[in-house]
């Protein structure tokens, strides 16, 4: 577990929270700028000096009650900001060296060859930073990082500096190393589509505070939190490719098993059958039914059962979410529709999700 | 060039060669605290340090001589560790000489310190690099261009200096007589040709000094394709 219990002033900004991450996964601390949610990430680099207490499994890290602070070169971690900060009198190659080489050879448990595939930075080593783009940065800056084999990598807005095609190119990596290292990461982003597509863990903050934790699938899935998500209100969850369709170049992604379980057809983009894949369903892209409809374009039909309604952000829509076998869904309809079919928890209704609407 | 003008020469080098490197032990830590301190003493430091800039090297060097002679708390120290006194020796040259150039050395070393800004140094933390090795692998390669600076107008600024000189050191030949003095005594003896040969050469070497530093810490042109 992250223990993170920080307070601070200063000015009128004041941060006083209290954090316990899974030692595992992605948890993103997620809010609008000026939250407090980057001066956590550096107080749990000991590159701010908050008050309280900072451990990372049994390893204490500050502890202002024991009088513990242990300065940020002697904590295992990694660091990476959202301008790719590299050592501009250095090639790549001697920045990823640079902190490698400040690591006992019996404490690497990361090779350097295997951060270089990872991020795909091998044909970058000889040249020299300044002749980098700003994916290739950060590329670098994270391979830098991991380099150090760290016990936690801390990632401050990351992607935010990229522009939308590099921001997709710079996605993969970033699953990749999820993946493959076992390394917790804490994610500072205001981006919900970077913490849906890459988060296990969700923390909201508003002025300094915690207003919400929990696990992603479960967070997005609450209709009473105030995200500030508007248009991109929507769910995600985990399922397997089971089947692909060649003709119609579709994929059936199974999520849940037996009973509990339903499949949805989307976009196949080549996964191996078997491969785990996230999915996200936007709330505006489903739709409620009280009967299966015939004569629909719409690909995706699934028996489910309403759990909650809430008002929306706009008082002409309504937030539904019901249950599809084991995984939450969220419908975005109009308070008219809504009482139309007289919507109400409990009831059965199936909900219909357009195919090209599913994301990955 | 006479025996007597060579012998100037060589010692002016040497001055300036010791001074320099004072002043880079000493001018560095000053720079790097200054560049960095959040104290509220600092602009009082940091006027202390550039007093030199705006005294007449007479003020500096009349108050050098009090303090260091006999009589002077400097003195009495000097003399009472068997060091003996310090004016119209090389030594209190170079003491004279480093305090002098120190605003020379300091300035351009700390703007370089302040340009590293604190991100480069917090990723070279966070990369288990401790204090002294964030400043020796990163602060003072990334300020090279701030050293290269400092320490040339460290030694041309001592090379050029005279009053400070003449106060402290007086004119003894092989021992404090240095370039400007012998000038200034070649002028005084109407020895004109004398003082012109010197003096052009003066003029050659600070022109030289300056070509170079120019030259050296020209902007490293931009790769083509730097994409950002």
């Amino acid at each position: 577990m992250i223990d993170a219990q920080l307070r601070l002033a200063r000015g009128d900004f004041s941060l006083h929270v209290a954090l316990a991450l899974p030692e595992s996964g992605i948890s993103a601390l997620f809010g609008p700028s000026g939250c407090g949610k980057t001066t956590v990430l550096r107080a749990l680099a000991g590159l701010e000096r908050a008050a309280g207490r900072v451990a990372l499994g049994s390893e204490v890290w500050q502890d202002d009650a024991s009088g513990r602070f242990v300065a940020t070169h002697r904590r295992a971690l990694g660091y990476v900001v959202q301008e790719a900060v590299l050592f501009p009198h250095l090639d790549v190659r001697r920045n990823l060296d640079y902190g490698r080489r400040r690591i006992a050879p019996a404490k690497r448990r990361i090779a350097l060859d295997q951060v270089v595939d990872l991020l795909g930075i091998g044909h970058l080593l000889a040249r020299r930073t300044a002749t980098l783009s700003g994916g290739e940065r950060q590329r670098v800056a994270i391979a830098r990082a991991l380099a150090t084999s760290p016990r936690l990598l801390l990632m401050d807005e990351p992607l935010a500096a990229l522009d939308a095609q590099r921001k997709a190119e710079l996605l993969p990596y970033l699953e990749r190393v999820h993946e493959e290292l076992a390394i917790p990461i804490v994610y500072v982003s205001h981006a919900i589509d970077e913490v849906a597509r890459l988060a296990d863990h969700l923390v909201l903050m508003r002025a300094g505070r915690v207003t919400a934790e929990g696990p992603l699938a479960d967070m997005l899935a609450r209709l009473d939190l105030p995200l500030p998500l508007a248009e991109d209100a929507g769910v995600v969850f985990e399922g397997v490719v089971g089947e692909r369709d060649a003709q119609w170049q579709l994929a059936r992604l199974d999520v849940g098993a037996g009973s509990e379980g339903c499949s949805l057809w989307a976009r196949d983009h080549g996964l191996a059958l078997g491969r785990r894949v996230r999915l996200r369903v936007l709330a505006r892209d489903v739709s409620i039914t009280l009967a299966p409809q015939s004569g629909t374009s719409i690909g995706n039909q699934l028996r489910a059962t309403v759990e909650a309604i809430a008002g929306d952000a706009h008082p002409a829509l309504a937030l539904v979410r019901v249950r599809v076998g084991s995984a939450p869904l969220v419908a975005r309809l109009t308070r008219r529709s809504a009482h139309a079919l007289e919507l109400a928890p409990g009831m059965a209704v199936w909900a219909q999700v357009k195919t090209v609407a599913l994301m990955e | 060039m006479t025996a007597a003008d060579w012998s100037a020469i060589v010692l002016t080098a040497e001055l300036a060669a010791v001074s320099t490197l004072l002043l880079l032990l000493l001018g560095t830590p000053i720079a790097w605290w200054l560049a960095r301190t959040r104290s509220r003493l600092k602009p009082v430091w940091a006027s202390l340090v550039a007093m030199p800039l705006v005294l007449p090297p007479t003020v500096l060097g009349f108050y050098l001589l009090v303090l260091m002679g006999p009589l002077g708390p400097v003195g009495q120290l000097t003399q009472s560790l068997g060091v003996g006194r310090l004016p119209f020796t090389f030594a209190g040259l170079v003491v004279a000489s480093v305090l002098y150039s120190m605003p020379f050395v300091v300035q351009p070393l700390q703007q370089a310190f302040e340009a590293i800004g604190e991100r480069v140094l917090e990723a070279a933390a966070t990369l288990r690099a401790g204090a002294w090795d964030r400043f020796f692998t990163v602060a003072l390669p990334l300020a090279r261009p701030g050293l290269l600076t400092a320490s040339v107008l460290g030694f041309a600024h001592t090379v050029g200096e005279f009053g400070v000189v003449l106060m402290i050191g007086g004119n003894i030949p092989g021992t404090t007589r240095v370039l400007s003095v012998a000038i200034y005594d070649h002028v005084e003896a109407s020895e004109f040709a004398d003082a012109h040969r010197l003096a052009a050469f003066m003029v050659a070497f600070a022109l030289l000094v300056l070509v170079t530093l120019y030259v050296l810490n020209r902007p490293a042109r931009d790769d083509p394709g730097t994409a950002r």
